[in-house]
C-alpha cells in the first residue's frame, strides 16, 4: 500500500487545492500516470502519481486545501515486485522526518509571524504560541493580537521606557565622556549647533577631545569607553568644574530658602537595633537607609516639592525618583537617584544605596540613573556634620539635608532625658513653594520616622 | 622606449599616472606568460587613454589583444581564461560601458566560486576609467565603483596616487580572485616623483598620506588630492585633518578609517559617487557602528549632486565635491 | 538548411547508419550502443527520480528536466575527450551525468549537501566539476557563452589543442551574449563547438514567437564559421555530426555551431501548466522518444536483448537508488560555514 501525497510542485508551494480527480476507486495505475489536477496559486497543473497498482481510497475530496505532503490517495500495490525504475523496500513517499521540507512539530506560534506582529505582540505581552492565526495559512495577522490584547484580563502596561522629558542634547563622545567623569550634562551649556553639548564642553576634557592647537598631537583615549580609574586627575577635574557650574546656576538662578527642624531618632534606632539583632553583620540596616527611606515616603506625601520647575513652572515628577548627594574622592559631587526608594523595603533600599554609592566613586553610574532625580538628599552626618543647608540641584526644587545623630538633653513628656537627634534641613527653591509647604514636609518626615515599622 | 619607461637604479623618477599603469602591464605581461592584456583598442590604438601604448610593439597580438565592442564577450572570455588557468587584464573603457558587462562581472566572476563551492577560481583583472571632470557629460562620467563595492566575491581598488598606479597592478594579479581597477579620467595626465625605494603596495590597507587631529577625511580615487588640498586650507585656519586614501573599496579597511575617527572624534567622507546608497554611506555607516561614541559630531559627507553629470563646465563642478565643499563640511564637524 | 562551405552537406546524420567509435567490430558497435542506451538512461531515471523527490519536497529550488533530450548530450559526449572543456545550462543534468559527474555527487547536489559536486551551494542549476573540466550550469541565459570563448582562447593562446563545447537553448541564442561570443569566436578562430539545443521554447515562448528568421544555423553561418542542424532526437544523428564538428576544430578550422533539434517532455521548470503548447504536440514528440527510439532499433538489429536491458535498467536504478541515499545520509554543512567560499582569502584561512 502506497500513499499518493499532495506533490510540491515549485519552489514556492506550501499547499495546494486538489481541484480534480483523475482516476476512481478500482482504476489501474502506473508509474507516471497523471491523476489529479491540482490548483495551486499560479496554475491548475495536472499531477502523476509514482506507484503503480490500483487506487484504493481518495482520502481528500474535490476542492480541498491540503498542505504539501499531505496523502491525498492510497494505491494498492500489491506484494509483486515493482517495475523497473521501482525500487523496492523505499519509504513511502511524502516528507519524512529526514526530508529538509518536513515541518517540525513546533511548540511555538503556527505559521509564519512578522516582526511587526512580533513586536505587537511583545508590546500587549500577548503570547503567540497560545495563539490561532486567522490570516492565510494560519498566519497570525495584527488583528489577531489586538483581539488577544483586548480579551487578557487587566490593563496592558506599556513596554519601553518612558522618554524624559527634558533630554540634552549631546555628541555620542561627550555622553561618554561625562558619564565617566559623573559629569550632568543637564548641567552643560552646549556649544555645538542647536546648542549640542559636545566633548570639548564637557568641563576638564576640552584637553582631551578639544580642538588641539594647530599642529599638536591630541593625546589619545582609550581604545574604548573601559572604567576610568578612580584617581584619574581628568574626570575628577571635570566633575568639580560641573559642580562649580551647576551650583553656582543654581545660587544665581533660584531663589533659596530654608527650614530645619530637629528629630527624635530614639524610636527608629531601638527598631532597628531590635531588627539588626536577628541579622547577620553584612545584613544590618543603618541609620541612613531609614533616613532616605522616610524622605522617600516624605516626598511622595508632599508632591508639591517632588519634580521639576521648567519653563516658569512646577512640573510634578509623579514618581520619586530619590537624588543622593554623593562626594567623590578626588572632588566634585554627583547625585545619582535611587529610582525605588518610595516602593522598595527599607533592607532594599540600603542595598540599593550601597551599590548606588560604590559605583558612583568609580564612575560606572547608568545613563538611567544620573537622569532627572526628582529631589535630592544630601546627607553629611557620617562626616561629623550636625546641620546642612545644601544647595538645591536645578530644575528640581527642594533640597533636604540630613546631619548627624547625635546625642542631645531633651524633654519628653515633661521629663528632661537623653535623646538620639537628627537635625533635618529643607532647601526650597521659593519659586515653587512656600514655607507651609516645606514645613508639612518636614512634618512628615518627623512622622515616618517615629514609625519605622511602616516604613 | 619612451623617456621614464624603465625603473631606475637610482633617484626619485618623474613619471606620470598613465606611464605608470604602462609600466605596471609592463612588467606584469615580461614576468609571466599567462598574463594578457585585452580590451577595446588596447593595441594599435594604444588604449583609449594612452595607457597601453606601445605594448602590442612589445609583447605582440596575442597578448595585447584588441576586441571588438562586446563588453559581455570580452569580459566573459577573460573569465573564461581566468578558469583556465591564464591571468588576463580586461580593459573596459569606462565603468558606463562596463555596465554592458555587468553579467559577466556579477553572475560569473564574482559568483563561480561559490557556486561551484570553491572548486574553482576567477584570477581576473579588469581595469576601467571612472569619474568626471573632464565634461564628457552623462554617459562617459560617473563613479559607479560603489555598486561594484556591493559585490562579495569581487575586489574593488582605486588607485589614486603614482606609486599606487604603478604598484597595486602586481599584488591584483596575484589575488585568486577578481579584482576590479578603478582608474580616476583626470589623473592620467598627473605627473610627480616615484620613489625608487618602494617596491609594494598593500592591497588591505588604506593609506593615510596625511596625518592630524581634529577630524578625518576619509577619500578615493579622483576625489584624493581635493581632499588633501582641502586638508592645507584647513590647516592654515588652526584645523588639523587626518586624510584617508581608500585605496580598497573592497574590502573596506575598516580598522584605519575608525581608528583615526576615533582619534580625532569627527569625520567628513568624500566620494564622486551620489549619496544616496552609496559608498559614502557605508562607510558613514561604519564610523557610526564601530565608533558612535567616539562621535562629537555628526559624520559629514562630500559626495557628487543628485543629477547625470552635465556637459557644462560650471555645472559639472557644481556637480562635483570640491575642496570647498570638503572644507566647510570640515568647519561643520569642528564647529 | 544551412551548411556552410567546407562542412559536409546534409543536415541530418542518416539514422542507423551512424557509425560507432570508429569500432570495427560489430561486437565493440554492440558494446558501444548499449552504452549509449546506459548513458541515456541513467539521465532518464535519475530525473524521473527527481521528480519524485521534489514532489516530496526532498528538493527544491528550480529544477529543469532534460527529460527527451538525452540524446544530444550523450551523443555529443560521445566525442568529447577528457581535456576537453564542458559549459552548459541551467538545464545540465544530462550533461553533467554525460560527462561522467558521478551520480551521487549529482544527487547530493540536487539535496543541498555538503558532499554535492558544488558542495550543496549550487543546487540544481549550478553543477561543477572542474576536475572533468565541468565549468558549471549557468543560469543567466546565455551567459555561460562569453566564459566558453575565454577558456578555448587560453587553451589556444597555449597551444593546447582542447575543444570548448557550450550548450545552450534557442532562447540563448536571441541573447546579444551569443551574438558576442559567437563573432568573438569566430573572429579569433577559437576551438568552440557550440551546441545549440533547440528546443522549440524559450521557457514559454514558441521559437517562432521569438525569432524573425528561425533557421539557426544558418544564422550562426553567417558569422562566418561551420554551422548545421541535426536531429537531436536520435543520438547517432548527433554523435556523428558532433564527431565531424570536433574533427574539424581539432584541425584548426575555428568554432562550429550544431543546432540540435530536440524536445523536451515536461515542463519548463518541474511543472508548469503548459498553456504555450498542446497535449498532441507533446505526445507527437513522445514517439520520437531518442531512449525508446534507440531500444528499438538495438533490438532490431539484435543489439539488445529483454534480459539485456533488464539488466541496464536495474543497473541504473540501483546507482540512482545508492545516490539517493547516499545524499539523504549525507551531512548538511553547518550554518557556521556559510561565509566560506566567497574568496580565494577565505579558502586558504579555512
Amino acid at each position: 500500500m502506497a500513499e499518493f501525497t499532495m506533490p510540491s510542485l515549485g519552489a514556492d508551494m506550501d499547499e495546494g487545492m486538489l481541484s480534480q480527480w483523475l482516476v476512481h476507486p478500482g482504476d489501474r495505475v502506473s508509474r507516471g500516470d497523471v491523476v489529479a489536477v491540482v490548483e495551486t496559486s499560479k496554475s491548475a497543473i495536472e499531477v502523476e502519481c509514482f506507484h503503480t497498482g490500483t487506487v484504493g481510497s481518495l482520502l481528500v475530496s474535490e476542492g480541498a486545501t491540503v498542505p504539501v505532503g499531505t496523502p491525498l490517495a492510497l494505491i494498492e500495490t500489491g506484494d509483486r515486485e515493482e517495475p523497473a525504475g521501482e525500487p523496492s523496500g523505499r519509504e513511502p513517499p511524502g516528507p519524512g522526518p529526514g526530508h529538509p521540507g518536513a515541518r517540525p512539530q513546533e511548540s511555538g506560534p503556527k505559521g509564519v509571524v512578522t516582526p511587526l506582529v512580533r513586536r505587537l505582540a511583545e508590546e500587549q505581552r500577548v503570547d503567540l504560541a497560545g495563539l490561532r492565526g486567522s490570516g492565510t495559512g494560519g498566519r497570525i495577522t495584527r488583528a489577531d493580537i489586538g483581539r488577544a490584547a483586548d480579551t487578557a484580563a487587566g490593563p496592558v502596561p506599556s513596554a519601553g521606557p518612558v522618554p524624559s522629558a527634558g533630554r540634552v542634547r549631546a555628541s555620542p563622545l561627550a555622553r561618554r565622556l561625562a558619564a565617566e567623569s559623573g559629569v550632568d550634562l543637564a548641567g552643560v551649556a552646549g556649544s555645538g549647533r542647536e546648542g549640542t553639548v559636545r566633548a570639548a564642553d564637557v568641563p576638564a576634557t576640552a584637553q582631551v577631545a578639544g580642538s588641539a592647537p594647530a599642529g599638536g598631537t591630541a593625546r589619545p583615549l582609550g581604545p574604548g569607553p573601559g572604567p576610568v580609574s578612580p584617581a584619574s586627575p581628568v574626570p575628577a577635574r571635570a566633575a568639580r568644574t560641573a559642580t562649580a557650574r551647576l551650583m553656582a546656576r543654581s545660587k544665581r538662578e533660584v531663589p533659596h530658602f530654608y527650614l530645619s527642624t530637629t528629630i527624635d531618632t530614639g524610636v527608629a534606632l531601638d527598631w532597628m537595633r531590635e531588627r539588626n539583632r536577628a541579622l547577620p553583620p553584612a545584613e544590618r540596616l543603618i541609620p541612613a537607609a531609614l533616613t532616605l527611606k522616610a524622605v522617600a515616603r516624605a516626598a511622595g506625601e508632599v508632591p508639591e516639592l517632588n519634580g521639576h520647575w521648567v519653563d516658569d513652572a512646577f512640573v510634578p515628577a509623579g514618581r520619586v525618583r530619590l537624588g543622593v548627594a554623593v562626594s567623590l574622592r578626588g572632588g566634585g559631587l554627583v547625585a545619582p537617584a535611587l529610582a525605588g526608594a518610595q516602593e522598595q523595603s527599607v533592607a532594599e533600599v540600603m542595598a540599593s544605596l550601597k551599590d548606588l554609592v560604590s559605583r558612583a566613586r568609580k564612575g560606572r553610574l547608568r545613563a538611567s540613573e544620573t537622569a532627572d532625580p526628582s529631589i535630592t538628599v544630601t546627607s553629611l552626618g557620617d562626616q561629623g556634620v550636625e546641620c546642612v543647608f545644601g544647595v538645591i540641584y536645578p530644575p528640581q526644587v527642594a533640597l533636604v539635608g540630613l546631619g548627624r545623630i547625635v546625642e542631645r538633653p531633651a524633654a519628653v513628656k515633661g521629663l528632661l532625658g537623653v535623646r538620639p537627634v537628627l537635625t533635618a534641613t529643607l532647601s526650597l527653591d521659593h519659586r515653587a513653594a512656600d514655607g507651609a509647604t516645606g514645613a508639612r514636609f518636614l512634618n512628615c518626615l518627623d512622622r515616618h520616622l517615629q514609625r519605622p515599622e511602616e516604613l | 622606449m619612451r623617456a621614464g619607461g624603465t625603473d631606475g637604479a637610482g633617484g626619485s623618477e618623474a613619471t606620470t599616472y598613465r606611464e605608470a599603469l604602462r609600466e605596471a602591464l609592463r612588467e606584469a605581461l615580461g614576468a609571466d606568460e599567462r598574463v594578457f592584456l585585452m580590451g577595446e583598442d588596447v593595441g594599435r590604438y594604444g588604449g583609449c587613454f594612452g595607457v597601453s601604448l606601445g605594448l602590442l610593439e612589445q609583447f605582440g597580438p596575442d597578448r595585447v589583444r584588441d576586441t571588438p565592442l562586446s563588453e559581455s564577450a570580452f569580459v566573459g572570455a577573460g573569465i573564461g581564461a581566468a578558469l583556465a588557468g591564464m591571468r588576463p587584464i580586461v580593459e573596459i573603457m569606462t565603468v558606463n560601458f562596463s555596465l554592458l558587462a555587468l553579467d559577466q562581472i556579477l553572475n560569473n566572476a564574482a559568483t563561480l566560486r561559490h557556486m561551484s563551492g570553491g572548486q574553482v577560481g576567477v584570477p581576473l583583472v579588469i581595469r576601467m576609467t571612472t569619474g568626471a571632470g573632464r565634461q564628457l557629460a552623462a554617459q562617459h562620467s560617473h563613479s559607479l565603483e560603489g555598486w561594484y563595492a556591493h559585490i562579495p566575491g569581487i575586489r574593488v581598488l582605486a588607485p589614486a596616487t603614482l606609486q599606487d598606479a604603478r604598484l597595486l597592478l602586481a599584488p591584483a594579479l596575484a589575488d585568486p580572485d577578481p579584482v576590479l581597477i578603478f582608474e580616476h579620467g583626470t589623473l592620467y595626465n598627473t605627473a610627480g616623483n616615484l620613489d625608487p625605494a618602494v617596491h609594494a603596495v598593500d592591497l588591505d590597507h588604506a593609506a593615510v598620506p596625511r596625518e592630524g587631529t581634529d577630524l578625518t577625511v576619509v577619500a578615493y580615487g579622483g576625489c584624493l588630492s581635493k581632499a588633501l588640498a582641502a586638508a592645507q586650507e584647513l590647516a592654515g585656519d588652526g584645523i588639523s585633518a587626518e586624510v584617508i586614501d581608500l585605496r580598497s573599496l573592497r574590502p573596506l579597511d575598516d580598522a584605519t578609517v575608525v581608528g583615526s575617527v576615533r582619534r580625532t572624534h569627527r569625520a567628513v567622507v568624500v566620494d564622486e559617487g551620489w549619496r544616496s546608497g552609496g559608498l559614502s554611506a557605508e562607510i558613514s555607516a561604519r564610523i557610526t557602528e564601530q565608533a558612535f561614541f567616539d562621535l562629537d559630531a555628526p559624520v559629514e559627507r562630500v559626495c557628487s549632486a543628485e543629477v547625470p553629470i552635465p556637459y557644462a563646465r560650471q555645472l559639472e563642478e557644481a556637480a562635483l565635491p570640491q575642496v570647498s565643499g570638503i572644507v566647510a563640511a570640515a568647519r561643520r564637524v569642528v564647529g | 538548411m544551412s551548411s556552410t562551405p567546407g562542412t559536409p552537406a546534409g543536415r541530418a546524420a542518416t539514422p542507423g547508419r551512424a557509425r560507432t567509435g570508429r569500432a570495427g567490430t560489430t561486437d565493440s558497435a554492440a558494446v558501444h550502443d548499449r552504452r549509449l542506451l546506459r548513458d541515456m538512461l541513467l539521465i532518464r531515471r535519475f530525473e524521473e527520480r527527481c521528480v519524485e523527490l521534489y514532489s516530496a519536497a526532498a528538493i527544491r529550488g528550480f529544477v529543469h528536466l532534460y527529460i527527451g533530450e538525452e540524446a544530444v548530450a550523450v551523443g555529443v559526449h560521445q566525442c568529447l575527450t577528457e581535456r576537453d572543456a564542458v559549459v552548459s545550462t541551467y538545464r545540465e543534468h544530462g550533461h553533467a551525468l554525460a560527462r561522467g559527474v558521478p551520480v551521487r555527487a549529482v544527487m547530493a547536489e540536487m539535496y543541498g549537501r555538503v558532499t554535492g559536486c558544488s558542495k550543496g551551494r549550487g543546487g540544481s542549476m549550478h553543477l561543477f566539476d572542474p576536475a572533468r573540466r565541468f565549468y558549471g550550469g549557468n543560469a543567466i541565459v546565455g551567459g555561460g557563452l562569453p566564459l566558453a570563448a575565454g577558456l578555448a582562447l587560453a587553451d589556444r593562446m597555449r597551444g593546447e589543442e582542447q575543444v570548448t563545447c557550450c550548450f545552450f537553448g534557442d532562447g540563448a541564442f536571441a541573447e546579444g551574449e551569443f551574438h558576442e561570443t559567437a563573432n568573438l569566436a569566430a573572429l579569433w578562430g577559437l576551438p568552440v563547438l557550440f551546441v545549440c539545443e533547440n528546443n522549440l521554447y524559450a521557457m514559454g515562448t514558441a521559437l517562432a514567437r521569438e525569432h524573425a528568421q528561425t533557421d539557426l544555423a544558418m544564422r550562426a553561418a553567417s558569422y562566418g564559421m561551420a554551422a548545421w542542424a541535426v536531429d537531436g532526437m536520435d543520438v547517432h544523428a548527433v554523435q556523428e555530426a558532433a564527431r565531424r564538428a570536433v574533427t574539424s576544430i581539432r584541425a584548426g578550422n575555428g568554432p562550429h555551431f550544431l543546432e540540435a533539434r530536440t524536445y523536451r517532455f515536461r515542463a519548463h521548470s518541474m511543472y508548469d501548466p503548459d498553456r504555450y503548447r498542446s497535449k498532441d504536440e507533446v505526445q507527437e514528440w513522445k514517439r520520437h522518444d531518442p531512449v525508446t527510439a534507440l531500444a528499438d532499433k538495438l533490438r532490431a538489429a539484435g543489439r539488445l536483448t529483454p534480459n539485456k536491458l533488464k539488466k541496464v535498467e536495474r543497473e541504473v536504478t540501483e546507482e540512482i537508488e545508492d545516490a539517493v541515499k547516499a545524499a539523504e545520509q549525507a551531512p548538511q554543512e553547518p550554518v557556521g560555514d556559510l561565509l566560506r567560499h566567497v574568496t580565494g582569502r577565505d579558502e586558504e584561512g579555512s
